[in-house]
């Protein structure tokens, strides 16, 4: 009995999630009448406006990974090590992205951040992609955080400190070849995440009005039929691909360490 | 071990002490530009004139029917898609640790729930649009295989109910991962300490397992409630501007002032956060009630 209803839990779960999933794949592939092709896909990939926003979606993510992490390492780090008390805060504050709205955030940047103000991002094109990393590094800062104080936690960072310390290394050093390696899975893992999150993240890029893809893919919803479905499923594949490559790396470094 | 060198390391600690903040100036300078000042910039222009005086005018503004329905329908959408996702949730990841499920089945749901939890936004709008819209997968074999139109018996993804379905796609995976550590922490040993004591499963249930998991299903529930609460993206693809939730009217209004007064935005921004802030402070004080028993 118990059996069954745990069988049941389940099935209704897989088909929640199978059914959206096999629905877009299905519509994706029928914008030529009566049979299945990939016209909507080839339609979507030559279309320059979907090369711009995706190029233009990649680059702040990678740039917005680079930023997290130089912020988020050693903080993370220097926390643990020196300053554990502040942690509990650090902690909170890490977590205040999940309860403020985005939207509540970039309203704020407009009003702080715009032409007249004291720090005008918003007033060049250059200044208002830098503000938009920023926003995106919020958002990922909880995920990024957690992943890396958590990376942390699994080695003995006072001692490797200490050691390389009475070897003569400076704290860039201690840094970049003692701390990051050794929690270098933690970072990728938030890294991929990130990566998911700014490549479909909406809300931020069209109200500070950059040209990025989750912008695009509202307007050709607003205005196709069947390339939003083909979009719906390049985007579940680099979702997909992201977490995948976490599980990659980490099972990686399982079977890396298991023989030590 | 270190005892012998603390005494010559001392002076130089007291000297190095002050300048230990120094390594969290940047991460403070960070979340202070770009998460707390924004936010309280919000705070306060809610409660200023154009001027910059002190005024409530803009917070009464909020109290208006459409505004007020705004809120409402947000409100309900994500008390809806949080209650019913942490109740899936939690079936599902019940089932899969407790159910006598064959233990392949963990790790890939956990694995597929990382992803559908972070497969949000506008491409999800499309894959509902593509399963239950107008010309969806089973809107379309309910109509040729069953004869039942959905649009007839009032179903509309545009709608409460559509909104909250889609929401919970991302809404049940995060319950899961959330859930399924809280759940694994449930020892086999007071199952059967209570078994013994003569407790029925429901007993068990009710006595011991529930008030242990309520902190982690509290938790979730704010969290899930904010997760929705704040989603923009999802519904703007799917309904466009059509129905009036506060996220959506807050995206009109910071694109076009459709509101005829700037200050209103602050406000409706300001009662957004009000609204998530409420369902995390409950959330805190329930949990501290419920890990008292913990103790």
């Amino acid at each position: 009995m118990k059996r069954f209803w745990a069988w049941g839990a389940l099935i209704f779960g897989l088909l929640y999630f199978l059914l959206p999933l096999i629905g877009m794949t299905n519509f994706s592939l029928k914008m030529r009448r009566g049979v299945y092709s990939f016209d909507a896909y080839a339609v979507v990939l030559s279309d320059p406006r979907f090369q711009e926003t995706f190029t233009y979606s990649v680059v702040m993510a990678l740039f917005t990974i680079a930023f997290g992490v130089l912020l988020v390492v050693p903080t993370a780090y220097w926390i643990r090590l020196k300053l554990p008390g502040l942690r509990p805060y650090v902690e909170f504050v890490t977590l205040l992205p999940l309860v403020i709205p985005a939207i509540v955030i970039v309203f704020g940047y407009i009003r702080l951040y715009n032409t007249s103000s004291w720090l005008p991002l918003t007033g060049s094109v250059t200044g208002t992609n830098i503000l938009l990393m920023f926003g995106y590094a919020t958002l990922a800062l909880p995920y990024m955080y957690r992943s890396v104080d958590t990376g942390l936690r699994a080695i003995d960072i006072a001692t490797l400190t200490e050691a390389a310390q009475s070897l003569g290394a400076g704290w860039t050093t201690i840094l970049a070849k003692i701390i990051l390696p050794n929690v270098l899975v933690a970072v990728l893992s938030g890294a991929f995440l990130t990566f998911a999150i700014v490549i479909g993240e909406f809300t931020m890029a069209a109200l500070l009005n950059r040209p990025a893809f989750g912008p695009y893919m509202q307007l050709l919803g607003a205005n196709r039929a069947y390339e939003p479905a083909a979009l719906a499923v390049i985007a579940f594949g680099i979702t997909w691909g992201c977490l995948g490559l976490i599980q990659l790396v980490s099972r990686l470094q399982k079977g890396a360490q298991s023989p030590a | 071990m270190s005892s012998d060198s603390s005494p010559a390391k001392q002076p130089d600690n007291a000297l190095r002490l002050p300048l230990h903040w120094l390594g969290a100036v940047p991460f403070a300078v960070f979340v202070i530009l770009f998460l707390i000042l924004p936010t309280f910039r919000i705070v306060l222009g809610a409660f200023q004139t154009s001027d910059g005086g002190f005024t409530l005018e803009n917070i009464q503004g909020l109290f208006t029917p459409t505004i007020l329905s705004a809120y409402w329908v947000s409100i309900k959408i994500s008390v809806a898609s949080a209650l019913l996702g942490c109740l899936v949730g939690f079936a599902v990841a019940a089932a899969v640790v407790l159910g006598g499920l064959p233990r392949g089945i963990r790790g890939p749901l956990l694995t597929f729930s990382g992803v559908a939890s972070n497969f949000a936004g506008v491409p999800l709008a499309f894959a509902f649009l593509a399963t239950l819209g107008p010309a969806g997968l089973i809107t379309l074999f309910l109509q040729t295989q069953f004869g039942i139109n959905l649009r007839m018996l009032g179903f509309n993804l545009l709608s409460f109910w559509g909104l909250t379905i889609t929401y919970l796609f991302f809404q049940i995976p995060l319950m899961i991962l959330i859930i399924t550590p809280a759940i694994d922490a449930l020892k086999r040993e007071w199952r059967e300490a209570a078994q013994i004591l003569g407790a029925t499963n429901a007993q068990y249930w009710r006595l011991v397992a529930f008030p242990i998991l309520l902190p982690s299903f509290l938790g979730a529930f704010a969290l899930l409630f904010a997760n929705s609460f704040g989603a923009v993206a999802t519904a703007m693809a799917l309904t466009g501007s059509s129905l009036n939730i506060a996220p959506i009217l807050l995206f009109a209004q910071i694109r076009g002032d459709v509101l005829g007064n700037p200050h209103l935005g602050y406000a409706l921004a300001f009662g957004m956060i009000v609204v998530t802030g409420i369902a995390n402070a409950v959330y805190i004080w329930l949990r501290a009630r419920s890990e008292r028993w913990l103790k």
